[in-house]
């Protein structure tokens, strides 16, 4: 029978929600790894028992766990991210050069493919990979290298490479996003990259459509149409028809086209799910109302999804990685906020429910659709 | 016989309960008490001392007979208690974060 689960990283421990694919009950998991920060979970596309798991904190650092049966057992593997060669330095929040220093892993994300091949996204921005899943790690430095890295500048959550996509029918194909440098592409399977920003504009830049130095929040694509690409943006929403080559706004008439998550339906390429917060110093929903938006052309038309959603004093946020949808029919959308609610719609978002209300905050998402 | 004490989140993460016991090939200091628990726990690599450089993590303190010995160096003798196994080499957790 088919079903969901549910990876929900939080900064205290992971927790797995399970349900068959009526998505009404609920089966929860965890606190994981109780006390660590679980920046991401995520299964792979090729065996979803063999799970990747970010475990991190201020006292001890990265490490990095495996399951190989769907997240009833995990075992440690390897934690040593090392940067190619002299890592050199990339701009710091004054302007001034500061050395490349790993941090973190923020995203995993599996080979379509190979369990045992996994991307990892990290802190100060760059790619590594793994091959034997998960035991070793290499730097894909082709990227770090590009001659715009040492103007690389970190975002206020740091400089991290969050997103990561993987093209279905071109493995040699990758698209990263990098808070805040932006986003780049490899043709080669990771080899040599190239920034794809042309037609971003971010103001707070003395040049606003500079190559790099965007503050890239979020990117997501369908599998099925995977040269269109949809961004949120520090400010603005953003969609390319081109796999990135150009970019056109689509924020038309959201309440505020601030945020940090952005979705596309599994089914549904046009139809897109962004949560509007008030600012960039306000990340807070406006007029204290927890609102998705969705868009069913492609962006530029939104509408507010409120049904099951707090419509009052609700002053939380939904972090950039805590945005998922299933491919179930009809498709599943699910999110989880700062304030430790974690809410599904089986509807497409017509309606929502709130699974878990007291975690810790979410950090992240993944929704696992299960045969 | 060397005696370690683990803060709460490493004896989870290497799968131990209470002390862990280290025979040593070296005489006793930070880095040869160190080098045994890593190589024992291969698991904690990178948690205690960054891989490569082996330099303390911020947040680790080492205590001895109730004594912050953190900044001692690295190779220089632990105290004879330790190295009898009669007192634990502690790596604390500091006091940090929320």
């Amino acid at each position: 029978m088919s079903g969901v689960r549910l990876l929900v990283g939080t900064r205290k421990g992971a927790f797995i929600l399970t349900s068959d694919g009526t998505r009404d009950d609920w089966d929860v998991q965890g606190p994981l790894f109780a006390g660590w920060e679980l920046y991401h979970l995520n299964g792979s596309p090729a065996d979803p028992d063999r799970l990747y798991a970010s475990q991190s904190t201020g006292w001890h650092g990265q490490v990095v766990q495996r399951s190989d049966d769907g997240g009833k057992t995990w075992e440690p593997v390897g934690n040593e991210f090392t940067y190619d060669g002299v890592p050199g330095t990339h701009q710091w929040y004054d302007g001034t050069q500061h050395p490349w220093e790993f941090a973190r892993v923020w995203h995993l994300e599996p080979s379509l493919t190979d369990p045992d091949t996994v991307f990892a996204g990290v802190e100060d921005a760059a790619l590594f990979r793994s091959t034997d899943g998960g035991q070793t790690w290499q730097e894909l430095s082709g990227l770090r290298d590009h001659p715009t890295g040492e103007q690389w500048q970190p975002g206020a959550g740091g400089l991290c490479l969050h997103s990561i996509l993987i093209h279905p029918d071109d493995p040699q194909r990758m698209v990263v996003a990098i808070s805040a440098a932006g986003v780049f592409r490899t043709d080669d399977g990771g080899e040599t990259w190239r920034p794809i920003n042309r037609g971003l504009r971010s103001r707070e830049l003395p040049d606003e459509e500079r190559e790099v130095g965007h503050c890239v929040h979020r990117i997501a694509m369908n599998p099925a149409r995977p040269d269109v690409l949809f961004m949120q943006k520090h400010w603005h929403v953003m969609r390319s028809d081109d796999g990135g080559e150009s970019w056109d706004k689509v924020s038309g008439n959201l309440p505020s086209d601030f945020g940090f998550p952005i979705a596309v339906h599994a089914h549904e390429p046009d139809t897109v799910y962004v949560v509007p917060i008030e600012s960039d110093s306000e990340h807070v929903p406006p007029e204290g109302k927890l609102r998705v938006y969705r868009s069913r052309t492609g962006g530029n038309e939104w509408e507010a999804l409120t049904n099951g959603l707090p419509q009052e004093h609700c002053y939380v946020n939904v972090l950039r990685d805590a945005m998922s949808v299933d491919s179930l029919d009809p498709g599943g959308v699910y999110f989880g906020t700062t304030g430790g609610q974690v809410y599904a719609s089986s509807d497409g978002g017509d309606g929502w429910t709130a699974i878990v209300h007291d975690l810790p905050a979410v950090l992240s998402i993944e929704a696992q659709t299960l045969a | 016989m060397i005696r370690v004490v683990l803060p709460q989140h490493l004896r989870t993460l290497a799968g131990v309960d209470g002390e862990v016991s280290l025979d040593l090939q070296d005489r006793a200091t930070q880095r040869s008490v160190l080098d045994a628990l890593e190589a024992e726990y291969p698991v904690l690599r990178g948690t205690i001392r960054d891989h490569g450089t082996a330099k303390r993590r911020d947040f680790i303190r080492y205590f001895a007979c109730g004594q912050d010995i953190t900044l001692e160096p690295a190779d220089e003798l632990l105290p004879e208690e330790v190295a009898a196994g009669a007192e634990v080499f502690r790596v604390v957790a500091a006091m940090a974060g929320g």
